[in-house]
């Protein structure tokens, strides 16, 4: 399976579906069907059943995780498995994963050393004393809940009605359990799951007793997940039935599931086809069992709208807790979009169109609008008043890639050469060439689709209109049918009216102390050797156009001549940084080929010069001044590769002073830490961008390196920041060289300008990303690589009219690789609407997402993180809010209602709000929230999606042969099963984790070692071992690494091991330990907020 | 007076020594009317084959504020073993080592004929020398292939054990680390911005030991305590690095543009030159080489833009005040080159270019620190590469004729004072009771710093008689003068030579003859010259050469015989009647007339009259000319365009340029290839004469003087004609009715009509 996943990219839109026929088949058709592959799982069919029932209990996960041994070949999430199923093409998509990115870039939770001290305790109370951590939670859950609790009493007790579910999720405590039953013995799988169910139902009788909240709180929900999808390892459908009907769940026998789950025992199977039928309705109908239910969470227990006949079970449980599987799943969602839409190709030809989810693959067809890969919004469907827009408080925002790369199938822009006379344009607006302008008076005229001016058709473009007024050669001109394309800019368009020459790449690499001592120079250099074959190449060109150069530096400036005619390179030193200047010029810059024996040597060199250095100190500042210079002298654009290792503590312009200062979190003062320290660097940053110089840079810090100023100038050129923090080359090679490869591969925009032009009504008013600004309008951009993205938001200023809709034309002039300067249009069209409830239906909330993380992450520069956090919610909350009271259909108060749409808004939001850098954790450094918050700036929506929803995939739950990805598990701790192996990643943090009762011979298939004691915690390697389970976890790595653009470490998280504390964070919908809200509490306070808005 | 001019040419043998007046005028009053100073020409470390260095140290003088060394004038009590200072009366104990002394066994220093002696200082570490070339890079390509073959060839002859460092620069300004291998290193510095010592230190990692010591180490076991520097290491290490190195230089790879000069970075290249010894080597000997091929055009010390239509200043412009960066630069140069001399550093500047390099302004460095200055057309001609590899040329003792770091202290017995020096030095402020109130040269100090000399560097130095004329000195009383100079041999010891001499006095009213008859024209002259030419550098021409006018009348007056208003009468006696010639020459000379002189031409040449010897100095003065002919052996002929002859051949010497001129006829017949006819094989011979003897000239001169080829009516003939007395001009020639000789084209007035005018003012009563 793992092996199809890694494929997806390619195949990704037809492979999804059928495979899930094929899935479900095996998997629903009885456990039997799987039972074909692996002995075990047949085995666990019988236990499966149970579990499934479990879930509801809550037990269940107790017993999954128990029972997991066995189950650990299969795939262990259960209920999700079923969505999984479904999903399994888009787990590709990484639907879920997220949050915990940030903690990875802590840099403790790799640096061994911290972890483990900080992790041991926090461990201990996990798993050793399941009360602690269930008192934990509960305390959060308890206040949560009684607030939410407080407002609605009655109803809400309903709404929360889970609490029934909470009662399980007390049940959940069969953690407890689970963390006893790890002890105990992994052996009895089957008994202890049913054991379990036993000790559940006690607990749950007590939490029904208990209030409703406390026990429910975290472990509730967590508990009926993990049951479900443990046992279902081998029988998928059971446990993903049993979440589709979140609702239903809680009251886990009552639940359509119910039926099948109160068998839990026997009714195992058939609960599988069940369950399917029933997503794909949800999908079809917002309301669907599934789906219905989710947008209403209230709604689930209310049952009223959304459940219809299911909303009847929850009813009856209400007044205690949300049931987890109740509450909208992302997994769910993903999955179900991928099912809907991965087999038809996206045609952009209709206006306001929403696509596909960026989990799914599909492929796009051009006509007339942009590519979702180019171009996603908030919303297809724009209030067509700025007072409807205030209504709904639904940003509206594009978020914008303009240079995404496009899988294989999909062509790239076409260029267009208008020859010297240049792109048509607007003389008004100068908006570009683009299939919204009319053409009128027979074709001698057109009239601008934005601004509305009326122009004169150049003789040379003259053509004809057929009877529909059309030009006749419309379709031959990629600038009249296409949303993308590209035009040939003539010398108006360049710098000081001349060509551009051949952009330059230069190298500067830190050879202080540190950087030797680790080892880091010396593998560089030997690595960028055979690098500076893959330059970036136009086309179909033979050899790089862009030419390299060489710095080293430490607190003064190694300048390399590296001429072709030279037999030895020349050092040239520069000490006056203080002003900061080039010393050469001629065979600074050279092109590889001809130079390859000089830089051959020289790169031999450079590690035995400084071998024995002594210089600790280094600068900064005078460093990226030198390579800007350099560019200038050369008359170029180009991109400094910085290698950089401690704060630059020397003297010289762009000193700085250790700040850091934890104590600052959570005051007013705060957001200094995001802060540059100086503002020397903005102003660098400026002449670079003046000079198309951008700024990648590699950090390798041993301590506090002040990220947050260390990033101003990649930043503000369009560049990117890679941080390792305690860099060692055994551990962590290859994550640098593969980060630095593909960085050096990608291609890249030089010296661009991009501007967003809009039909009248609308304007772009903000922009957020990695690049910089000197008006309001142009965002300049040293550099543009293909996963750089620019958010942007537009405000009314008129009226909009529903007929012409709304149109963006988002221009980028740019030098390519080559030297060539183009500029490449990228046209959208929108829809008006006058309804509320049609905004509602055309949103999407991965968008929105990241929108919003961006909007807040730049909030912390300026406001107390706390009054971002309460923005957000506050926004979240009205956004809801104008929807229960505009579009939803009339119901209780207390029920929570949420649109089809932003189901997951709520969850996704929690994410992004106990991020790391709005609520860090303990062991979250300064310059670790520093650095993802300048990532997160210019992520896309994709990685926004998994960066705060991490994808957790069950590994040993699908049939060795099966080649796709196995189906995602929602993110918590109760979706694990001791007996499984999962994956989780984020974009940037690869986990394995595995489980204390995981098979001996899965453990020796993939690790080579006889037991799970003597797997080594923390291990980034995998043994390549000739099995197929060996071979199909290493491709599903492999395959996940390949669709990130940074390489994801692999870390191995034993269970119960000081690691896991770290794992832990990643699982987005618990509790976390620095006092983010679960998922379930979150929603409760959403709907509090919600509600209160509303009276 | 063959006797006297024995007694001259004997001392200046034996001591250096050559005084203006060899008998002196008891009384401060007489002395001042004898017109021309109290001075010597004093060569120091003149090379004296028969003069070996004692090899232990001198015998000072007890007395604080005396210090003089023992020497044969003074008075010693072989019995009491004491000693008499002859400066100061000061009577002293020998030292414990001269134990065993009697009349019959004395000391070298005690002996008459040791009235010069040299002493060798065995304490002290000895530090080797130091070798910095400051290249510029912003040459022609076949000029910097020349001059980097010429630095290559260099290092050969270098001793092995010195030091060398290679600073280039152009645009920037690179300090070449030497001592790596592999990739070849070098610091560098932007152009523009002037540093401090201690900045240039810091960026050159030369403050914090860490760095270098680790590299030092373990290359070098203590061979050398002083080898600190990475910039400048020892020639037998790194000879083959350093000659790749110089292989690969490169031209200044900044584009220049149309109508732009190159931009240069002189003044910053040598004040981190400077800055580089100065942190590392401080007080040791060291040659700072400057190699430029063109003016500086940036940051301080620039003398012109870089704007190729605007030229470079000219002697008008400096009139007019329009030189615009000439204060600033001079400024700068002047400010590096007494810190130079504080550190006992010497500046060479090696300028080849067509046009002006700024040598007006840089002048100090070398003027200012006893370095080189060699100006050329290019560094691919014979005259910059044979004069560059004279440098180090060695003496019979196989020792380079340079000196470092010397200190000259001048002792005077009371009735004399110092009043100054003029040459290569600078003054190391040290009062005393001998240092005179009035200043003649640089003056106010009894001791001067000469930080680069050799065996032909000539200082003037002028005295004071102060004796009262109350105060009678007894008859054959006479006065001493010592001068001790202290310096680092190019062996790298520490030497100590001593010269000490004595002159009788005379009472000016009743020995006057025997003045006049001591009275040594030729040094007179040259210490005249001196005086001028030191004036020149501050005052405007005319009013030098009316100063020198007066002077000249002046002397005539005192010492011409003649009646009142009747110039035919005058007569001047042997020893003095050369001298008004001599004055009449030096008006005419480059030193004092800038005209048809670039304003670094101008410097060159007063560099280098203010500091070549005597008889150097005369030929600057007064070129010399040589007759070829049939009739006879070649004979010196005078200076006058009358001896220009259709049937000669002329060799003209003028120090600066060796001019070999063939007469009319001779042209004729080498045109018609007589010299190739066997049977005339006597002109060839004649036209061969003058070649070898001009290739003597040539062997023995530094710098390498121009040499001229010319012919009856060639160009270059101007030289020649230029500097006879133009006693033949469009003016008088028919008036003059000889067949002989070459008009002359110009208005300059004749040796005839100035001897003349001479004649009238010195009989006039009138001033």
């Amino acid at each position: 399976m793992n092996v199809n996943q890694s494929v997806p990219p390619v195949p990704p839109f037809g492979q999804p579906q059928p495979v899930y026929p094929a899935y479900h088949q095996s998997s629903y058709g009885g456990q039997p069907g799987s039972t074909a592959p692996p002995t075990p799982y047949g085995a666990y069919n019988g236990p499966v059943p149970g579990y499934q029932q479990a879930p509801p209990q809550g037990v269940s996960r107790a017993p999954t995780s128990s029972g997991a041994p066995p189950a650990s070949t299969a795939q262990a999430p259960c209920g999700q498995a079923a969505y999984g199923q479904f999903g399994q093409g888009d787990v590709q998509n990484g639907p879920s994963s997220t949050v915990q990115m940030q903690r990875l870039p802590g840099s403790q939770p790799f640096g061994s050393p911290l972890a483990p001290v900080v992790s041991q305790p926090a461990v201990l109370q996990p798993y050793g004393s399941p009360p602690t951590s269930a008192q934990v939670t509960t305390q959060l859950a308890g206040m949560q809940i009684s607030g939410a609790v407080a407002p609605a009493p009655p109803s809400s007790g309903l709404s929360y009605g889970p609490p029934t579910s909470l009662a399980s999720a007390s049940g959940s405590f069969p953690n407890s359990g689970l963390y006893g039953s790890y002890p105990q013995g992994q052996a009895p799988p089957v008994g202890q799951a049913q054991g379990y169910l036993g000790v559940q139902t006690p607990q749950r009788s007590a939490p029904s007793q208990a209030s409703s909240f406390t026990p429910p709180a975290s472990g509730g929900p967590r508990m009926p997940s993990m049951t479900g999808p443990l046992l279902p390892g081998q029988g998928f459908g059971g446990p993903s039935v049993s979440q589709p009907n979140h609702v239903s769940s809680p009251p886990p026998q009552a639940l359509p599931p119910g039926t099948q789950m109160t068998g839990p025992p026997g009714p195992p199977p058939p609960m599988h086809s069940p369950q399917q039928p029933g997503y794909q309705l949800q999908q079809n109908g917002s309301f669907g069992p599934a789906r219905g239910p989710q947008p209403n969470y209230g709604s689930p227990y209310p049952g009223v709208p959304t459940f219809g006949s299911q909303p009847g079970p929850p009813q009856p449980l209400p007044p205690k807790r949300l049931d987890p599987d109740a509450i909208p799943s992302p997994i769910q969602v993903i999955e179900d979009d991928r099912n809907n839409r991965g087999t038809e190709p996206f045609v952009t030809g209709v206006r306001g169109q929403v696509p596909p989810l960026v989990t799914t693959n599909f492929l796009v067809k051009d006509q007339g609008n942009a590519s979702p890969r180019y171009i996603r919004c908030t919303s297809y469907n724009i209030p067509c008043t700025s007072d409807m827009a205030k209504q709904a408080q639904v940003p509206l925002a594009a978020v914008i890639k303009p240079l995404a790369r496009l899988p294989p199938e999909e062509a790239s822009p076409y260029v267009v050469d208008h020859g010297e006379s240049g792109p048509l344009r607007c003389n008004r607006c100068k908006a570009y060439m683009c299939p919204f302008m009319q053409f009128i008076e027979g074709g001698r005229r057109f009239q601008c689709c934005f601004c509305s001016c009326i122009n004169d058709v150049p003789p040379q473009y003259f053509q004809h209109l057929d009877h529909t007024g059309k030009r006749v050669d419309a379709y031959d001109r990629p600038e009249l049918s296409l949303g993308s394309y590209e035009f040939l800019a003539t010398v108006d368009y360049c710098k000081n009216n001349k060509f551009p020459s051949p952009p330059a790449f230069i190298f500067m690499i830190d050879v202080s102390y540190n950087a030797i001592r680790t080892g880091l120079v010396r593998l560089l250099c030997e690595e960028l050797k055979s690098l500076l074959d893959f330059l970036p190449r136009e086309g179909g060109a033979e050899e790089s156009a862009i030419r390299v150069g060489f710095v080293t530096y430490n607190k003064v400036l190694h300048f390399y001549n590296v001429k072709s005619s030279l037999a030895q390179p020349q050092m040239m030193v520069v000490s006056d940084v203080a002003d900061m200047f080039v010393p050469l010029l001629d065979g600074f810059l050279v092109n590889v080929n001809e130079s390859r024996a000089v830089i051959t040597s020289l790169l031999d060199q450079i590690p035995e010069m400084f071998a024995d250095t002594r210089e600790t100190e280094t600068v900064f500042a005078p460093v990226i001044q030198a390579g800007m210079e350099a560019l200038k002298a050369a008359e170029c654009a180009g991109k400094l590769f910085l290698f950089h290792t401690s704060l630059p503590i020397a003297e010289a312009p762009g000193k700085l002073k250790n700040r850091d200062d934890r104590k600052l979190i959570n005051t007013d003062k705060e957001k200094t830490l995001f802060q540059p320290q100086t503002g020397a660097y903005q102003t660098l940053a400026k002449e670079c961008v003046a000079q198309g110089c951008c700024v990648d840079l590699f950090l390798f810090p041993n301590q506090y390196v002040d990220v947050a100023t260390l990033s101003v100038v990649p930043q503000l050129t369009g560049g990117s920041v890679y941080k390792y923090a305690c860099f060692q080359v055994e551990n962590d090679q290859e994550r640098f060289l593969s980060d630095l490869r593909r960085d050096v591969q990608k291609v890249v925009g030089f010296d661009a300008v991009m501007r967003v032009r809009t039909s009248t009504g609308i304007r772009a008013v903000d922009f957020f990303g990695a690049f910089y600004m000197s008006n309001t309008t142009d965002v300049e951009l040293a550099g543009l690589d293909g996963d750089k993205t620019v958010t942007v938001e537009f405000k009314h200023d008129d009226r909009l009219n529903e007929e012409s809709g709304a149109l963006l034309q988002c221009a980028l002039l740019y030098t390519s690789c080559a030297g060539q300067r183009r500029l490449r249009i990228h046209n959208l069209a929108l829809n008006c609407c006058t309804q509320l409830a049609d905004l509602y239906r055309n949103c999407e909330t991965d968008t929105l997402i990241n929108y919003m993380a961006k909007f807040a992450y730049r909030g912390v520069l300026n406001s107390p993180v706390k009054a971002v956090r309460d923005t957000l919610i506050t926004q979240c909350a009205q956004i809801l809010a104008c929807y229960r009271k505009n579009c939803a259909s009339p119901s209780s108060a207390g029920q929570l209602i949420l649109p089809e749409c932003m189901k997951l808004l709520p969850v996704y939001l929690n994410c992004v709000l106990k991020s790391d850098v709005l609520q860090p954790g303990a062991e979250v450094t300064t310059d670790d929230r520093a650095y993802v918050r300048q990532l997160v700036t210019s992520m896309d929506v994709a990685e926004t999606n998994v960066f705060f929803y991490p994808r957790l995939l069950p590994l040993t739950k699908s049939p060795i042969e099966s080649t796709t990805e196995p189906p995602a598990v929602r993110a918590s701790e109760e979706r694990l099963s001791n007996g499984d192996i999962y994956l989780l990643e984020n974009g940037l943090n690869l986990f394995l984790w595995v489980g204390a009762s995981v098979q001996q011979g899965v453990v020796q298939s993939l690790f080579s070692v006889s037991s799970f004691s003597q797997i080594i915690s923390g291990l980034s390697v995998l043994p390549v071992l000739d099995n197929p389970l060996s071979k199909k976890v290493r491709g599903l790595i492999d395959s996940l690494r390949a669709q990130r653009s940074r390489y994801m470490k692999l870390i191995v998280v034993k269970q119960e091991d000081k690691l896991e504390m770290l794992f832990k964070h990643f699982l987005v919908e618990d509790k976390s330990l620095s006092g983010g809200a679960s998922y379930v509490d979150f929603l409760c306070h959403m709907h509090k907020e919600i509600r209160q808005l509303l009276s | 007076m063959a006797t006297y001019l024995e007694f001259i040419q004997q001392n200046e043998e034996r001591d250096g020594v050559r005084f203006s007046w060899n008998v002196w005028p008891s009384s401060r009053l007489e002395a001042t009317r004898m017109v021309v100073p109290l001075a010597c020409l004093l060569t120091p470390l003149k090379e004296c084959p028969d003069l070996p260095p004692v090899q232990y140290e001198p015998v000072f003088c007890s007395r604080p504020t005396c210090k003089a060394v023992l020497n044969p004038l003074c008075q010693v009590d072989y019995r009491a073993k004491l000693w008499a200072c002859n400066f100061c009366f000061q009577r002293n104990q020998f030292p414990p080592a001269y134990a065993g002394i009697s009349e019959v066994n004395q000391p070298a220093e005690l002996m008459p004929q040791f009235s010069t002696i040299e002493y060798m200082i065995q304490r002290g570490a000895q530090s080797p020398l130091i070798f910095l070339y400051v290249v510029d890079t912003c040459l022609e390509e076949d000029d910097l292939q020349a001059l980097k073959e010429s630095l290559q060839m260099s290092l050969s002859l270098l001793p092995p054990d010195a030091l060398v460092g290679l600073i280039t620069f152009g645009r920037m300004v690179q300090v070449h680390e030497l001592s790596c291998e592999g990739i070849s290193k070098s610091y560098v510095f932007r152009g523009t911005k002037d540093l401090t010592a201690k900045q240039i230190q810091d960026m050159l990692g030369l403050t914090k030991p860490a760095m270098p010591m680790q590299q030092a180490r373990p290359a070098q076991p203590q061979e050398h305590p002083f080898v600190s520097s990475r910039f400048l290491q020892p020639i037998h290490k790194i000879d083959m690095n350093l000659t790749d190195l110089l292989g690969e230089l490169q031209r200044d790879p900044w584009p220049v543009t149309q109508g732009k000069r190159p931009l240069r970075s002189t003044g910053v290249a040598l004040s981190i030159a400077v800055g580089l010894l100065e942190g590392t080597f401080p007080n040791t000997g060291a040659r700072i080489m400057l190699f430029t091929g063109g003016p500086p055009t940036q940051g301080p010390g620039m003398v012109v833009g870089d704007e190729l239509k605007i030229p470079i200043r000219s002697w008008h412009d400096i009139e007019k005040d329009n030189a615009r960066f000439m204060k600033k630069a001079t400024k700068h140069y002047e400010m590096l080159a007494n810190r130079t001399a504080v550190n006992g550093h010497c500046i060479d500047i090696y300028a080849c270019a067509l046009d002006q390099t700024g040598l007006l302004e840089m002048k100090c460095c070398a003027n200012l620190t006893g370095g080189h200055m060699v100006m050329g057309d290019s560094f691919n001609t014979s005259l910059f590469k044979q004069t560059f590899q004279r440098i180090f040329s060695k003496d019979f003792n196989g020792d380079f004729r340079m000196a470092f770091g010397a200190t000259l202290e001048v002792k005077t017995s009371r009735e004399l004072k110092i009043a100054g020096a003029i040459g290569p030095c600078v003054s190391l402020n040290v009062k005393g009771p001998c240092v005179s109130e009035n200043e003649l040269g640089v003056g106010g100090t009894s001791q001067w710093k000469i930080c680069g000399l050799d065996p032909t560097s000539t200082l003037g130095i002028y005295f004071e008689v102060v004796n009262q004329h109350n105060a009678p000195i007894p008859q054959g009383g006479r006065g001493a003068i010592q001068f001790v100079t202290q310096y680092q041999h190019s062996s790298t010891q520490r030497r100590i030579r001593v010269t000490t001499i004595a002159r009788n006095w005379a009472d000016a009213q009743s020995q006057l003859r025997h003045i006049e008859a001591a009275f040594d024209q030729e040094a007179a002259a040259v210490l005249m010259a001196r005086l001028g030419v030191f004036r020149a550098e501050s005052e405007e021409g005319p009013d030098v050469l009316r100063w020198l006018d007066r002077q000249l009348i002046r002397l005539c007056q005192k010492f011409g015989q003649y009646n009142k208003e009747d110039p035919t009468s005058f007569r001047l006696s042997d020893s003095f009647s050369l001298y008004p010639q001599f004055m009449f020459h030096l008006r005419r000379s480059p030193f004092l007339q800038v005209f048809n002189n670039s304003p670094d031409e101008s410097s060159y040449y007063r560099h280098h009259f203010a500091r070549q010897d005597l008889t150097q100095s005369l030929i600057m003065i007064q070129p010399i000319l040589y007759s070829y002919s049939f009739q006879g052996p070649p004979e010196p002929v005078l200076l006058d365009s009358s001896s220009i002859l259709a049937d000669r051949i002329l060799l003209m010497d003028t120090f600066f340029q060796i001019v070999i001129y063939l007469g009319e006829t001779i042209a004729q017949w080498r045109k018609a290839g007589y010299q190739d006819m066997p049977e005339y094989e006597n002109f060839k011979h004649l036209l061969q004469a003058p070649l070898d003897d001009a290739q003597e000239i040539l062997q023995a001169r530094f710098p390498m003087p121009r040499y001229i080829n010319t012919e009856h009516g060639g160009s270059q003939a101007r030289f020649l004609l230029s500097k006879v007395n133009p006693s033949q001009t469009h003016n008088n020639l028919y008036a003059w009715g000889q067949e002989t000789g070459a008009p002359i084209l110009t208005d300059d007035v004749s040796l005839q009509v100035f001897m003349d005018h001479l004649k009238k003012l010195a009989v006039s009563s009138a001033c």
